[in-house]
């Protein structure tokens, strides 16, 4: 029978059961082959509930170094036999298949293009372990055993990971080395180890690092001097302020009292959480939330206050997939209309887009310098897959030279040096931002009343149409200045003079993106990519569509949000925008990317997307 | 209140510890209509901050929406205030209160702010122990949007439209003690007497100050049949006993009735007296605050005074055990643990 044959260039899927400890076992596989040079990209794929049910852990191999997902399985790790009819159907011809052979296989799974595994991971487990837990536990850690030799992961790279992953721990070494020599060895005695697939040592990682997004958010945080975190806990952005608080514990007490140079509040609810932000913010600290899409439908009313009060807000936005509670453990990019005119009014909010970790680090600790340079609020918008799952990334680098970005706020001497009258929204500059002061500066000068009503220059309340209006003629000078400050969008032309099809994508999709341009490239379909990091959008970006007879818009949710915004505040035409979108909840794969622009662009004999959503569209 | 107010200040008013008159301590002018109790209400906020020299800046005025809302715009003129959503006011000032918890914040609402929309971030601002002082400007009605009935109308209270209320009303001082908020009272905005002397004991409060004023609404819900206007206010009033503030730094000895008393210090170090009028009165009982509180509901009379207070409070910051310097004022390099760190965090991922 046909094997798939492959160096370092696979991709394993484990279906596992929820709550059983698989995803310390699985984490190990990956962090195995990441630590023998290999590029991996991890993901997690779980179900929203507590335990019991199905789980999926799915890691692409590719010392080419792509990392998002390409879609298709060339081996499933099946441990869980309620979801073994569907998992068995995903596997490529000539893949893998392994499973727990403790009880035979049922027939109508039998396959005849598909290559079997059978471990008795059950069987060895009862042989070895009294315990019923550690019959549990060690399950898992016997099949990475095993696959260490089915596809050559150098065994000591594991016992050092156990080493490292124990450490402070040191009873439980010996018992998972011993787990993972079972299964080892039972695969080199019962198969023909490797398998076609298989892994070398490489030196493609160089000193990149495995993290995930939240985590890298959270220390962004910590970096960009937040001393105020209040949040509402929700999936997938709850381990940011986890991760903010377990690194205030390690970095902000006070060495000398003990006190801690931060607080963190569990709100009751979003509305709490970001106006505990704006209050802080309004008070001279830098503050934030993290949340998901609900957390987002909540806050919009403080969001429209934050904006025309024009008070520092930073919200760190977790997307999965909605509307409403939607699937809570799923990924999607499907809040960027509800973030970019979050509150009711006339209301635009500075987004940010970040595809790395490393990204999540930097546009964290920058959105605090942007919140207070523009004094408005600005959301940084990730995802779940990006949020949740390891990914490799650039490491995390911090200029000790760099100051914060306070913005314009006077202090007690530039007030008592003031002859003028103080107007807290008078446009001094010319670039739509105002002066501020902190709440306590001055006796006498500087004090003045925050409100989300319409009021003049001096923070006198008014409702006068001419003073209304050069308020909100002045919020879109601002907007303008936004754009200078906001991080420009990345541009990859195929060649020295580019090509007439770009794509236009954000966050996550970028990984899946860019392997897919080399797929179209290898078969002569040349693309231009631009990735927007933020919104307002620049100039560069109307220059792309421009210059372009074609451009696809990549994202992960239905109604082709980006491409909305994107027709809305710049000044395109509709017809020349095509949406490719992936919504299902599962990250875009490079495949579903390449087969859509290929269609169009090499006029395949499929209906193009323009005309299949041609009657929608206008 | 009047549209017209005189620039010219008798140039003798007397003076505070801090050299400032009271014209320091007031705002612009009014907008509430004639007679409003909450014009009542800024005038002893302006009376009490007067009298205790306190900073005007360094007091943060918060509110929410509502006419109560409107009022910190007519007090302290040189402080900061903050106007925020319905409701919501609780939250901005939890906010503001961990940024710099060297300031005073003085929070104003109303019934509907704080009883409906905004019930939850006020239990939750009560449980917190939050520093501040929270006054509810309670007339049972809403007043901008023209008088319907507010969660606190008694049920059975009539409104201007001549309808009785079919509902129970929420009782803020009982929700109060019951969460477990340090410093319960009750008082009347006519009735100033009272008021300066609670309100200065709230500032000085180290947690959640809560007083809850009722303050008829002229246009809306004072007519005969309501509980909330001033002449049924009036008639039922029932003081627990009368307060007397006394400065740590000045301290001065006061006119006692007769009756029992009691000293209670607040965390500055200055005193309350309290002369209890109901000796069934444990100022430092919750128990004893809801049960009397019940038993003058039922003999149709409204219970003010200070009603509880612990005097071991300790606010948020200080159970969560921040910083003594306000969170605002550290500096980057108290904040920033620098690229040494990050070395070592890159290489704990690899």
């Amino acid at each position: 029978m046909k094997q798939i044959t492959a160096v370092n260039d696979f991709v394993i899927k484990f279906a596992n059961v929820n709550g059983t400890g698989s995803a310390s076992a699985n984490n190990m596989f990956a962090k195995s082959l990441f630590r023998m040079g290999l590029p991996v990209s991890p993901k997690n794929i779980f179900p929203s509930n507590i335990q019991g049910l199905p789980t999926w852990y799915e890691v692409r191999v590719s010392d080419k170094g792509y990392l998002g997902r390409r879609g298709g399985v060339d081996m499933m790790v099946c441990v869980n036999p309620q979801s073994m009819a569907k998992d068995v159907k995903e596997v490529e011809p000539g893949g893998y298949f392994l499973y727990d052979s403790s009880k035979p296989l049922d027939l109508r799974l039998v396959r005849n293009d598909i290559n079997y595994i059978g471990i008795p991971l059950k069987d060895i487990c009862q042989r070895e372990y009294k315990d019923p837990r550690q019959q549990q536990l060690f399950r898992n850690v016997i099949y990475v055993g095993a696959l260490s030799a089915l596809l050559d992961i150098e065994f000591e790279v594991l016992t050092n990971l156990v080493a490292d992953l124990f450490r402070g721990k040191e009873k439980l070494i010996t018992p998972n080395v011993h787990a993972l020599e079972l299964g080892y060895h039972y695969a080199k005695e019962h198969f023909q180890c490797p398998l076609g697939i298989r892994v070398e040592r490489r030196d493609a990682v160089g000193d990149q690092i495995l993290i995930d997004g939240n985590t890298a958010a959270s220390l962004g945080a910590i970096y960009g001097g937040a001393t105020v975190a209040a949040w509402y806990p929700i999936t997938p952005s709850t381990s940011v302020v986890d991760g903010f608080e377990k690194y205030c514990k390690r970095l902000r007490i006070d060495p000398g009292s003990g006190h801690k140079n931060y607080a963190i509040v569990q709100a009751e609810d979003e509305l709490a959480a970001i106006g505990m932000v704006i209050g802080a913010s309004w008070n001279g600290a830098r503050a934030f939330t993290a949340t998901s899409g609900p957390g987002i439908s909540l806050m919009s009313e403080f969001l429209g206050l934050a904006y025309f009060a024009e008070i520092p807000t930073v919200l760190i936005d977790v997307q999965r997939a909605g509307p409403s509670t939607g699937m809570p453990t799923r990924t999607q990019q499907s809040d960027i209309l509800a973030c970019a005119y979050a509150s009711h009014g006339d209301t635009k909010h500075v987004l940010l887009f970040p595809a790395t970790p490393k990204e999540c680090f930097d546009m964290t600790a920058e959105a605090f310098d942007l919140a207070e340079t523009l004094q408005t609020p600005v959301i940084m918008l990730t995802d779940l897959d990006l949020g949740m799952n390891d990914n490799m990334s650039e490491p995390l680098r911090w200029d000790d030279k760099r100051h914060y970005r306070r913005g314009k706020v006077l202090n007690e001497e530039q007030l008592e040096n003031m002859n003028e009258r103080f107007g807290r929204y008078l446009d001094v500059d010319g670039d739509g931002i105002p002066y501020r002061t902190y709440p306590g500066t001055h006796p006498t000068k500087g004090s003045f009343f925050t409100r989300g009503t319409s009021r003049d220059e001096y923070a006198v309340y008014t409702e006068d149409s001419e003073a209304y209006e050069q308020n909100m003629q002045r919020l879109l000078l601002k907007w303008e200045t936004a754009k200078i400050e906001v991080p420009a969008p990345e541009l990859i032309q195929a060649g020295k003079d580019g090509s007439a099809v770009g794509v236009i994508h954000f966050g996550t999709s970028r990984d899946s993106t860019l392997e897919a341009i080399d797929m179209l490239a290898a078969e002569g379909v040349a693309v231009d990519s631009l990735r927007i990091r933020a919104f307002p959008f620049c100039k560069d970006v109307d220059d792309f569509i421009d210059s372009h007879d074609t451009v696809f818009v990549i994202e992960q949710n239905r109604d082709g949000q980006l491409r909305t915004l994107l027709v809305n505040e710049c000044e395109v035409s509709p017809k020349q925008l095509l949406p490719i979108l992936n919504y299902g909840g599962m990250p875009i794969t490079a495949r579903f990317i390449r087969d859509k622009i290929a269609a169009v662009a090499k006029g395949d004999n499929v209906t193009p997307m323009r005309k299949k959503s041609a009657g929608k569209e206008k | 209140m009047t549209y017209i107010r005189p620039n010219f200040r008798h140039p003798e008013l007397p003076v505070n510890e801090l050299g400032y008159t009271r014209k320091n301590y007031e705002g612009a002018l009014s907008t509430l209509c004639a007679g409003c109790g909450h014009d009542s209400i800024s005038a002893a906020i302006v009376q009490a901050c007067f009298e205790m020299s306190i900073e005007p800046h360094n007091v943060a005025k918060l509110s929410g929406i509502g006419c109560s809302s409107k009022t910190p715009t007519y007090f302290l003129g040189n402080s900061h205030g903050f106007n925020s959503v319905h409701g919501r006011m609780p939250s901005v000032a939890t906010g503001a209160n961990l940024a710099n918890r060297d300031m005073i914040y003085v929070g104003v609402s109303g019934d509907g702010d704080t009883a409906s929309i905004g019930m939850g971030q006020f239990t939750h601002a009560v449980r917190r122990n939050l520093n501040m002082m929270y006054v509810v400007e309670n007339n049972g009605c809403y007043g901008l949007t023209k008088g319907q009935d507010s969660a606190t109308a008694d049920v059975g209270s009539i409104s201007k439209k001549g309808e009785p209320n079919p509902f129970e009303p929420i009782d803020l001082v009982s929700v109060a003690l019951q969460l477990g908020a340090t410093f319960v009272a009750r008082s009347f905005s006519g009735d100033r007497e009272q008021l300066v002397p609670l309100i200065k004991a709230a500032i000085s409060h180290r947690g959640f100050a809560f007083i809850d004023v009722i303050s008829p609404c002229v246009t809306f819900n004072n007519n005969p049949g309501s509980t909330k206007g001033y002449s049924h206010v009036r008639e039922h009033l029932a003081a627990t006993g009368t307060v007397d503030y006394v400065p740590f730094k000045n301290e001065i000895t006061t006119s006692y009735r007769d009756g029992e008393s009691k000293e209670v210090t607040l965390h500055d170090g200055s005193v309350v007296h309290l002369h209890k009028a109901d000796p069934e009165l444990n100022i430092s009982s919750r128990r004893s605050a809801l049960r009397l509180i019940k038993d003058y509901k039922a003999k149709d009379q409204i219970l003010t005074g200070l009603l509880f207070m612990d005097e071991n409070s300790q606010d948020l910051h200080e159970v969560v055990g921040t910083s003594k310097t306000p969170l605002r004022s550290l500096g980057e390099s108290e904040l920033c643990p620098g690229q040494k760190v990050l070395d070592k965090l890159n290489e704990s991922l690899r």
